[in-house]
């Protein structure tokens, strides 16, 4: 795979290009913060950006999504969007949970309407040029990503340094115009990474990450989460705005006609109310604190047993600003666990 | 499946069943036989279906035929939720969409080979049993004794009434049940099903304790199996959760680090000892 140095300008030029032949996703300003949304200009892109509001899954699977559509007493016919875009400006943290998505929607049973749109999709990523308030991807090890993107792109100041990922990104770094990048570009962007191991981390973890799932092995009954929980206002906020978050709900709608109509799923968030509810009004996790627990060791226990060991928390610190009543900080909880339980 | 087949397929999609035969089992339950019209549709005991109506949506249902008894399946269904409800307001003929059958967590039929066996069911919990207990009734030198103890709230709410006095006429079954509330009809036990624990006349210890029913039952059961000091990998249970999609992807049925659609239904006791959600 090839890797490039493309002077800005030049960058902007090739974004453009790309938007006049394809529908292009980027990172752009939206008030004071910032958001992937269908990119019209390339001097709309910001790819100086601290965090996006919402992590680029909603381009894989969306708040709402029509899985079929049927006609009472007929059958079901499956329905999928199919079209190419461009994902622009991805974090190497959203990029991580890109890639535990993908591997969650193919292990088992093979979801073909995630997968659709996740092929269809070239995303472009780009090293973290400026860390947001609540980033902590140094503690989780995801400060730096090496694979899933098409392109990666890293701003060195002058110029990007530009590596192809995959042989669609390998065409598509073939259309940009730039050289081969050299010795000094290649060490600048060494120095980029080796800056963001170490400075995406507002929230420490005081632990390597791996061995979350252990310290959560001995922490079910700590007080921790009822005193979190006390004041929950179980709104999903965390749920929503968190990149790894992907269960969601399944409803039909319709049509006007009252002969035919839709099935589409919606996102849902484990902290809801009626989360675990079943007919007959019984609730599994009835309580908050039942719910608050489900979600950290969903992260950092559950997820992780069915991919490898990964840890479902990248550290994007969205859930972190997001949290009203500020509980959600996974570091702060396991850090407590840490300092109540010890290590080993 | 070859891997395009796979990503062709779309787990989400209900294939057409036809309802062959549908009766009112009571006032809140209701039998359905169904006919896939495809015609395939091979299953194991413990498996479930989503039951699926268009404009209202899935329920998740086990199956409580066995698959030795041929020509469709059967299913019944307790009107208590929106899919439910509208069940039971299909006639015979009616078209039905049906996912499956899922679920990988089965009845223990190749395990409980040459084992005695206890089914104790609660209310409800007769109908998943039914697939397994006819399964081993239809090969039934394959099993050891065969003990069934069925507990109903009340006298109008018994299920299979005609079959289980069929099943108490045998004499390679032995069968006892009890509701919880008298009634004049009854001349039966009466009081709740762990009564009937201490007339198994199978030795507990060594036999294959099978047990579905609500919730609250399971504790209490348990509790019972524990004074025989039956094992807890011999005791399988039937759980049940809120499911959406019964394909692992949705989350709803998680029990602690198990998806109950893809583990389940049927968990062995001993694998829930790191499940504190289970029971």
């Amino acid at each position: 795979m090839s890797v490039k140095k493309i002077a800005k300008d030049d960058f902007a030029v090739f974004v453009d290009a790309l938007i006049a032949k394809t529908s292009v996703i980027g990172v752009q300003a939206k008030g004071d913060r910032f958001d992937f949304a269908p990119l019209e200009s390339a001097k709309n892109l910001r790819l100086d950006y601290d965090v996006t509001l919402q992590p680029p899954k909603k381009y894989f699977l969306p708040p709402t999504e029509v899985l079929m559509t049927f006609e009472i007493g007929g059958a079901y016919r499956s329905a999928y969007e199919d079209e190419p875009f461009v994902l622009l400006g991805v974090h190497p943290y959203d990029m991580v949970a890109i890639n535990q998505m993908d591997e969650l929607f193919q292990q088992d049973n093979y979801d073909a309407h995630y997968m659709k749109r996740r092929n269809n999709a070239t995303i472009i990523a780009c090293d973290v040029v400026k860390p947001s308030e609540n980033v902590f991807a140094s503690s989780m090890g995801t400060a730096v990503v090496r694979g899933g993107y098409d392109v990666l792109l890293t701003d060195i100041g002058n110029a990007y340094v530009a590596e192809s990922g995959t042989p669609k990104g390998e065409k598509l770094l073939a259309g940009m115009k730039g050289v081969t990048a050299d010795d000094a570009a290649l060490k600048s962007r060494e120095s980029v990474w080796a800056k963001n191991k170490k400075g995406l981390n507002r929230h420490e973890l005081k632990c390597d990450p791996a061995y979350l799932p252990r310290l959560l092995d001995k922490a079910y009954d700590h007080p921790v989460w009822e005193e979190r929980a006390r004041t929950c206002f179980a709104c999903g906020s965390c749920n929503q705005v968190c990149p790894t978050c992907y269960c969601f709900n399944v409803q039909d709608d319709v049509n006007w006609d009252l002969q035919t109509g839709k099935r589409e799923r919606a996102w849902d968030g484990c902290l809801l109310n009626g989360f675990t509810k079943v007919a007959g009004e019984h609730e599994f996790r009835n309580q908050r604190s039942d719910r608050f627990r489900h979600r950290l060791y969903r992260k950092a226990k559950y997820v992780p047993s069915k991919i490898g060991g990964q840890i479902a928390c990248v550290g994007c610190g969205r859930c972190v600003a997001a949290c009203l009543p500020d509980i959600a900080n996974p570091v702060s909880v396991y850090n407590r666990l840490i300092d109540d339980q010890g290590i080993g | 499946m070859c891997q395009c087949c796979t990503e062709k397929k779309d787990i989400y999609l209900p294939q057409l069943a036809t309802v062959v035969k549908a009766e009112a089992m009571n006032v809140t339950e209701r039998y359905l036989r169904l006919s896939m019209d495809d015609g395939q549709f091979d299953y194991i005991p413990g498996q479930f279906v989503e039951v699926s109506v268009a404009g209202i949506g899935e329920a998740p249902i086990t199956i409580t035929s066995s698959p030795t008894q041929k020509g469709g399946f059967e299913l019944v269904i307790r009107k208590i939720g929106n899919v439910t409800n509208a069940v039971h307001n299909l006639r015979e003929g009616a078209k039905i969409g049906i996912r499956g059958p899922l679920g990988d967590g089965t009845y223990p039929v190749e395990e409980a080979k040459g084992k005695n066996l206890v089914f104790i069911c609660g209310g409800l919990g007769l109908v998943p049993q039914r697939a397994f207990i006819n399964y081993v009734l239809d090969n039934r030198k394959d099993y050891g004794e065969v003990t069934i103890l069925q507990g109903t709230k009340c006298y109008e709410q018994r299920l299979f009434v005609k079959e289980v006095a069929a099943w108490e006429k045998r004499s390679d079954v032995h069968m006892l049940e009890t509701i919880d509330e008298g009634h004049d009809c009854w001349k039966g036990n009466v009081g709740v099903v762990t009564k009937l624990i201490p007339k198994v006349k199978t030795d507990l210890k060594s036999a294959v304790v099978l047990v579905c029913g609500p919730p609250v039952m399971y504790k209490f059961v348990l509790m019972a199996l524990e004074e025989y000091e039956v094992p807890h990998e011999n005791i399988f249970l039937n759980l049940e959760r809120k499911m959406k999609c019964g394909v692992g992807k949705c989350g709803h049925c998680q029990i602690n680090g198990v998806y109950c659609c893809m583990d389940g239904p049927v968990f062995r006791y001993s694998d829930l000892a790191t499940m504190p959600e289970a029971i």
